[in-house]
């Protein structure tokens, strides 16, 4: 036995081990290492915590032809409303001419939510002759409340200056008479005006709860919408679910991973247990290097992980079965390592990359929800080639070199 | 052990006893394409209460909507497909089904719109395309042109393998397909390419041996580690398979299919098929030291 390079491997093994623990356990108590574990800071997709993703796509009328200027509009209108909701890292992206995509994560009703953002919100006020005194374009703020005396939910209205001027001559004009609070052409009521009202408030009442009332606030607010627009996609999962789908795949990932380490020692042996600890090694760089890109974890990703530990072990299948060989030709241990890691490199290098084209190709033409997959892929890939040229290589001849095992039936031969 | 070269026949006859019966299939029934593809609604609910598929089916009409399908699985979870809905029919479904039939939790709801589906076809045709003639390009490159030809043809028999099956067994085929697909390509073509790079490398020492043996020791030097990979890949396809949640197990099945299919197209395919393309001359010659 070699005592320099015993040490060395087995400094090794402990350092794997921390880190292993580390990365996917919550040693230290919360936010004391803000990096650890590892596994905290990668985000997962909507399929795995519940959520939305919705496409929609703005539609020419009669009147009303989409242009860029009104997509904007339109995108600003939308992110109002969605900031109003209160959710946490809302997206809303443009995507193409015409199409919005809006991904809501951790809401507890999302249709309700898809609802609340497609409505066009068009408030007019009509007078009893059919004239439109008001739009949603005078408001200058809508807030909802509770009225003290009769504990209902109201929303309030104030206009702009110039609201308020229009509004204050509509009802000199039609006092005594009626007029129409109308929504998305919904007559919402139709109160009587008893008095000209000129300080540029109103209300409007007849909601069940405060919540109806403050989503209407909401779409008042973040004024109507520009365009017509409709839902081209959508793609709710419940919360329920996401957390099963996440569970679920962690469970099919450790058994997986399980089945290749036990097969890998029985049947390679040294070489074998060599290469699964490179595995623990690759799995942990995968992972970081997820947190690292930003990698949003989807249900399909995690897919493309766990099969990637599939292919991560070919590589140093490929080597062993390279170093059996030269053993049997009569080489030294030493010296067939050499000789098997050499002839094994090209295979290993060419076969990777043909497979990597057809992840970046993927990745390139492929929709937004393969376009996890193949970038897990692409990770995943890379990264093994990496540990099994590099890592299994060096722990392999540090292994020879302790001088432990010297039976070279023990590597296969 | 048997000449895999002199024995390609067999090989050939085998891959057509399972292509052609997907192909006829393809042809009669086709695939079973999910709404990603055709657009429409799919919607997965789980009820608090004891439910069945005819009670499901009557709250549905109630609605004047007409299911395409209706799908029961275990645990009160139920799969609802429908044409395109409107968020308004959309949302009266839903109240309709929670309160009909006793309280529910709305586990997905997935609308597509039928143009999408256009684009993704579109999209997964120009993706497989663009892949393919970069792989002919690198291989080409890196070893020959026939040999490129051939793998790609193995790919195109992976392909169908795995899409005749998933026509027969009319499994549900949806965006994750694509990626599927993608994913034997690449793995087929990586099983290839390490076959054909110990090809490459017995071409150089074993001068004096005709072409078809060289080609047979390379497949057989080659064997424990095409056997192993596959399996050590079909071990954890497996797990995900049985134990990763029905969300992604048709996914997961097309990829069961493909591997193995790419496993044995990389060793009884693409290489005979290359030794069939060869000019009569190299074959019958011993084999000099390339150029």
């Amino acid at each position: 036995m070699r005592w320099g390079s015993t040490i060395k491997l087995a400094g090794l093994l402990v350092l794997v081990a921390v880190i292993a623990v580390l990365a996917v356990k919550p040693v230290f108590p919360e936010g004391k290492v803000p990096w650890l574990p590892l596994t905290r800071d990668i985000d997962l997709g909507l399929d795995l915590q519940g959520g939305v993703h919705v496409v929609l796509e703005a539609k020419d009328t009669e009147d009303i032809k989409v242009d860029d200027q009104k997509m904007d509009q339109l995108l600003a209108t939308i992110e109002r409303r969605v900031n109003g909701f209160g959710v946490s890292e809302p997206v809303v992206q443009r995507e193409g001419e015409r199409r919005i995509v809006v991904e809501l994560a951790g809401i507890d009703d999302p249709e309700a939510a898809v609802d609340s953002i497609v409505k066009t919100a068009y408030l007019e006020f009509i007078a009893p002759d059919g004239k439109v005194i008001l739009t949603g374009a005078d408001l200058e703020n809508a807030v909802e409340s509770i009225r003290q005396d009769t504990n209902q939910a109201i929303v309030n209205l104030e206009f702009t200056p110039e609201g308020t001027k229009k509004f204050a001559e509509a009802t000199k004009k039609y006092l005594h008479q009626n007029i129409a609070i109308v929504l998305d052409g919904q007559l919402l009521q139709n109160p009587y005006v008893k008095d000209p009202i000129l300080d540029g408030k109103a209300f409007i009442d007849g909601y069940a709860s405060f919540e109806e009332a403050h989503e209407i606030g909401v779409l008042l607010r973040s004024g109507a919408l520009p365009v017509k627009v409709e839902v081209m996609e959508k793609r709710t999962v419940g919360p329920t679910l996401g957390k099963d789908s996440l569970d679920r795949s962690i469970k099919a990932g450790i058994i997986g991973l399980a089945l290749i380490l036990a097969f890998m020692v029985t049947y390679y042996r040294v070489p074998g247990l060599v290469a699964n600890i490179a595995l623990l090694i690759y799995s942990i760089i995968v992972l970081g290097l997820f947190v690292v890109f930003d990698v949003v974890l989807t249900l399909p990703g995690i897919a493309g992980f766990i099969l990637s530990l599939g292919i991560a072990v070919d590589a140093n299948i490929i080597i062993f079965e390279r170093i059996k060989e030269e053993l049997k030709n009569g080489k030294s241990l030493r010296s067939a390592i050499d000789a098997g890691f050499k002839r094994a490199f090209v295979a290993v290098l060419d076969s990777n990359v043909t497979t990597l084209i057809a992840a970046v190709v993927l990745y390139y033409f492929g929709a937004s929800m393969v376009r996890g997959f193949a970038l897990t892929l692409s990770i995943g890939i890379l990264s093994s080639m990496f540990t099994a040229i590099t890592l299994t290589r060096w722990m392999l001849k540090l292994t020879a070199d302790t001088r432990i095992i010297k039976n070279t039936k023990f590597y296969g031969a | 052990m048997f000449h895999i070269i002199h024995k390609r026949k067999l090989w050939y006859i085998i891959s057509a006893a399972i292509i052609i019966p997907g192909l006829i299939s393809l042809f009669i029934q086709g695939l079973n394409l999910g709404i990603d593809f055709t657009g429409g609604n799919i919607t997965e609910v789980k009820f608090k209460k004891d439910v069945t598929t005819a009670q499901v089916r009557e709250v549905v009409k109630e609605q004047g909507l007409t299911d395409k399908y209706i799908q029961k699985s275990t645990g009160g979870v139920f799969l609802i497909r429908t044409e395109v809905l409107t968020e308004e029919e959309n949302e009266k479904m839903l109240k309709a089904l929670d309160e009909e039939l006793g309280g529910m939790t709305l586990l997905r709801n997935n609308k597509v719109g039928p143009t999408i589906g256009a684009e993704l076809t579109r999209q997964a045709l120009l993706a497989l395309a663009v892949a393919s003639v970069l792989m002919v390009l690198y291989i080409t490159w890196r070893f020959e042109f026939k040999q490129g030809i051939a793998a790609i043809a193995a790919i195109l028999h992976d392909v169908l393998v795995t899409v005749g099956l998933l026509s027969i067994m009319q499994v549900e085929i949806n965006s994750a397909f694509v990626a599927a697909i993608l994913t034997i390509i690449g793995y087929s073509i990586n099983d290839t390419i390490v076959i054909f790079d110990r090809i490459r490398e017995n071409l150089a020492l074993k001068k004096g041996m005709k072409i078809a043996d060289v080609i047979n020791i390379s497949l057989w030097q080659t064997m424990a580690r095409s056997i192993n990979t596959t399996g050590t890949v079909l071990f954890v396809l497996a797990a995900l398979y049985f134990f990763g949640g029905t969300t992604i197990n048709n996914f997961v099945l097309a990829l069961i299919i493909g591997v193995t299919s790419g496993a044995y197209s990389s060793i009884f395919t693409a290489s005979p098929l290359w030794y069939d393309m060869l000019d009569k001359k190299r074959r019958q010659k011993a084999v000099k030291p390339t150029a």
